[in-house]
């Protein structure tokens, strides 16, 4: 199996090389059939790639040992599932992954695209497959998951070995989030290339129209949308999996998916700057590449181990090749665009503050130094060592303090951006559609505050939130009234009616919602508290109205690990509403301690109780518990951005057949409507 | 025309240096010095004031846990440091005997680093296993 999989590689190495040359070869001399041979190696590509990861997923299965990577990423007792999951459990497999989904998206690419943009499609395909190339070639040729176990004798000879048993997953990574959250951050990360690989057709063929921006619009919110809902997961797992209270700590690992994703965020509005006014062009193509190159340099820090991280363990030899494909990329970008400026001039120019494309503008500036500071953060260790010689560290405060005014700015455009006529709204407008939001919202403020609310950043930021709900909730509702009086329909199926009727801007609403949630979520974090307690059996501690009793200690030995918990009843205000059983296991394969987290959640709050350790005797345990609240709302928050990500790649609904006629007859009418919209609309 | 663009830039700079002034504070207050144990006796007397982070192995035995402090000796090169961690967060499951800890805090005049907080990594049973000969790959964690 082990051959076939490597066979399988090598041959995806072959076809990729053919299908570049094919499709080049192709517009050179303006030959459809080399052309079409191009495209259909490229689903090939995405079959001798899918063969590939297919005998390593068996060799997992069968714990087929005399195979390295297995050997070193499983063990006989994993769960099947995990033994699946493993895959992905280190570099090899990792990037084996990212090559598979990266032949994935191309061949759905290529087929879709088949008979449309003729011109620009073989460039498209010859991009996908320079990239796919890069990572077949990495996978080969530097950290192949098919090398075999091997033994190096001290006097030089190597010889093939089996071991009995392999060494195990590491259990922090035993669990199901972690099964699925790097999947979704290679989707996003691997997702940036279909855009990347348009906007560099486009350059190439000089059609730098709306085509291509109209044709990425879709691949770029899915690549952006499998990429916010991963790095939730990431925090999710984070937070139960690692017991530290918390789900966000900038590491560096952490930063290196935030900069594509917050990058691809300033792409996905301004690119609606370009659609509508035809501006920023030259802009929006920086964009694109910066997502990708971001995205393939997330990957690097990930894998390269450059800074240190609880991810990043091992240094490895990676970071070089990474390095140079990213310069190449850069570098023929750059070129290009120098080359075509003048096929880029702006149609418009801005004219007022208090305009959409302002939003925008401001959008995307503030999005840009979110990113600066988070790659020159995460980068200052290596940075300030080859200038001073000194490696000097940031820490979380860094980040804070630029990135929680920023994104309460972002929330703040938020809620005014979508709601800004396109040039320059009128002083009318402006009170028309934010009197009421913002009343609302300050009035809200003003109770919160004598609530005892009194971190500035936590009460800007639920304030924010309830401006912008409330402009989303008063969108739906003008829109979901008119068409009730409209159609006759009642208002919830209007409200379903309207969404499906206009997705991209109601869709839109609905992520935005999301962020709402996310940030109510967050603000929760300004209020975290915790004690650390020695407790024995009968002991009870306090937290915030919450009181803990400790029922019983324990210890445990299964072959897998052993493990020593603590049984405490939990209290509110006196009434008993959940038993926590936090544990601290030992795995004994690959002789790890892990912190088996309880959490205790409501809406409200969430009681987070950690088993620090138990004194020698056993009759004392150190407990840890944090209150942190308003938790949940962060994993609620991801699901809304989901289903409205979703939402807005939906095509929109068209009239029912028998009502066209009624339609037509209303053109006249809905032009009128259409302003209303395309006012409103993004 | 050129005075409606100048307000853009006006007001982009304005931002950016309101944000830039708020990055700058927060590096001053969360800045620390990266080292290894010998680096840090390198830099004489300038250890004693800084922030730091300081890199090392624990060396095996010497965990004693004293109530809700933790006392242990880490070591780089031959050279060893006593550190005493009295952080509030968790100690971190990776953190034993062999564990390359990161500890973060300030050295003081007895010799005694003071660490608030503190990363441990561990893939020593490969790191070991691999001098030993055993398995050609390491692993590579998530």
């Amino acid at each position: 199996m082990a051959q076939l999989g490597q066979f399988a590689l090598a041959l995806a190495f072959i076809i990729t090389i053919y299908s570049i040359i094919a499709s080049l070869v192709g517009i050179r001399f303006r030959n459809d059939k080399l052309i079409a041979s191009g495209r259909n190696a490229a689903v090939g590509t995405f079959g001798a790639i899918t063969v590939s990861i297919a005998s390593l997923a068996y060799l997992f299965l069968h714990d087929d040992f005399s195979v390295a990577y297995v050997a070193s990423h499983s063990n006989r007792d994993l769960l099947r599932y995990f033994k699946v999951s493993s895959i992905w459990g280190g570099m090899e497999g990792s990037l084996l992954l990212w090559g598979w989904l990266l032949t994935v998206y191309a061949a759905l690419v290529v087929i879709q695209n088949r008979k449309k943009h003729t011109s620009m499609m073989p460039y498209v395909t010859a991009v996908l497959m320079c990239t796919s190339l890069f990572f077949t070639a990495m996978n080969l040729f530097v950290v192949n998951p098919f090398k075999l176990s091997a033994v190096a004798f001290p006097n030089g000879v190597v010889n093939l070995f089996t071991p009995r048993d392999g060494q195990g997953l590491n259990p922090l990574l035993q669990d199901y989030w972690m099964a699925i959250h790097p999947p979704n951050i290679y989707l996003g990360f691997v997702g940036f290339t279909v855009p990347f690989a348009f906007a560099m057709a486009a350059l190439f063929t000089k059609q730098l129209g709306d085509t291509w921006i109209r044709t990425v619009r879709r691949w770029t919110m899915v690549a952006w949308g499998f990429l916010g809902i991963g790095i939730i997961m990431g925090g999710n797992w984070a937070y139960h999996e690692l017991g530290w209270g918390g789900f966000w700590a900038w590491d560096p690992v952490e930063n290196a998916s935030l900069m594509p994703w917050l990058i691809g965020t300033a792409y996905l509005h301004s690119v609606m700057v370009q659609e509508k006014k035809g501006m920023l062009k030259v802009w929006n193509i920086v964009l694109v590449v910066g997502a990708f190159v971001m995205s393939v340099y997330g990957t690097f820090l990930t894998r390269s181990g450059i800074v240190n991280s609880v991810h990043a363990f091992a240094q490895s030899n990676i970071g070089g090749y990474f390095l140079a494909f990213i310069t190449l990329v850069l570098s023929v970008a750059g070129y290009l665009l120098y080359d075509r400026w003048s096929y880029l001039k702006a149609d418009n120019q801005m004219e007022s503050f208090v305009s959409r494309e302002s939003s925008f503008l401001f959008n995307n500036l503030i999005l840009h130094v979110a990113c600066f500071a988070v790659f020159s953060g995460t980068m200052f260790p290596v940075l300030s060592e080859w200038v001073t010689n000194e490696k000097i560290t940031v820490g979380a405060t860094f980040f804070n303090n630029v990135n929680v005014p920023i994104a309460i700015f972002l929330m703040f455009l938020t809620g005014v951006g979508p709601l800004l006529a396109w040039r320059k709204a009128s002083t009318n407008s402006l009170k028309r559609n934010f009197l009421i939001p913002a009343g609302i919202a300050l009035s809200c403020g003003v109770i919160m505050f004598f609530a005892g609310i009194r971190h500035f950043y936590a009460w800007m930021a639920l304030v924010m939130s309830i401006f912008v709900a409330m402009t989303i909730v008063r969108e739906f509702y003008k829109g979901a009234r008119a068409r009730a009086t409209g159609t006759g329909e009642n208002f919830a199926q209007a409200v379903v009616n309207l969404t499906l009727r206009n997705t991209r801007r109601y869709g839109g609403y609905i992520v935005h919602f999301a962020f709402v949630l996310l940030f109510v979520g967050w603000s929760g974090q300004a209020f975290t508290t915790d004690t650390q307690q020695e407790v024995g059996i009968g002991d009870t501690f306090n937290l915030r109205g919450y009181t803990m009793r400790v029922e019983s200690l324990s210890s445990a030995d299964t072959p897998n690990y052993s493990a020593q918990r603590a049984t405490v009843s939990l209290y509110d205000k006196g009434v008993h509403v959940a038993n926590m059983f936090p544990e601290r296991r030992f795995y004994k394969n690959v002789e790890q301690p892990t912190t088996e987290v309880a959490i205790y959640s409501t809406l409200k709050e969430d009681l987070y109780l950690v088993f620090g350790g138990a004194s020698t005797d056993g009759s004392k345990a150190v407990l840890q518990l944090f209150y942190n609240p308003l938790t949940m709302w962060v994993w609620i928050g991801a699901w809304v951005l989901g289903i409205g990500t979703l939402i807005a790649l939906l095509p929109n609904k068209k009239s029912p057949p028998s009502r066209r006629a009624t339609a037509k007859a209303r053109v006249g009418e809905s032009k009128d409507a259409g302003k209303e919209i395309e006012h409103a609309s993004s | 025309m050129k005075s409606k663009q100048l307000k853009f830039v006006l007001g982009s700079a304005l931002i950016v240096l309101a944000l830039s002034y708020l990055g700058f504070s927060g590096f001053k207050e969360s800045m620390s010095y990266y080292q290894t144990v010998p680096e840090m006796y390198a830099s004489g007397d300038a250890a004693y004031g800084r922030h730091l982070r300081v890199q090392g192995d624990v060396l095996p035995g010497t965990i004693v846990r004293e109530g809700k402090n933790v006392n242990f000796v880490i070591g780089h090169e031959n050279q060893t440091l006593k550190v005493q961690y009295v952080g509030t967060e968790p100690i971190p499951d990776t953190f034993r005997d062999y564990a390359q800890a990161v500890v973060e805090g300030t050295y003081g005049r007895d010799g005694i680093f003071t660490a608030s907080k503190m990363q441990a990594k561990c893939a020593s049973k490969y790191e070991k296993e691999t001098a030993a000969g055993v398995t050609t790959t390491k692993n590579e964690g998530q």
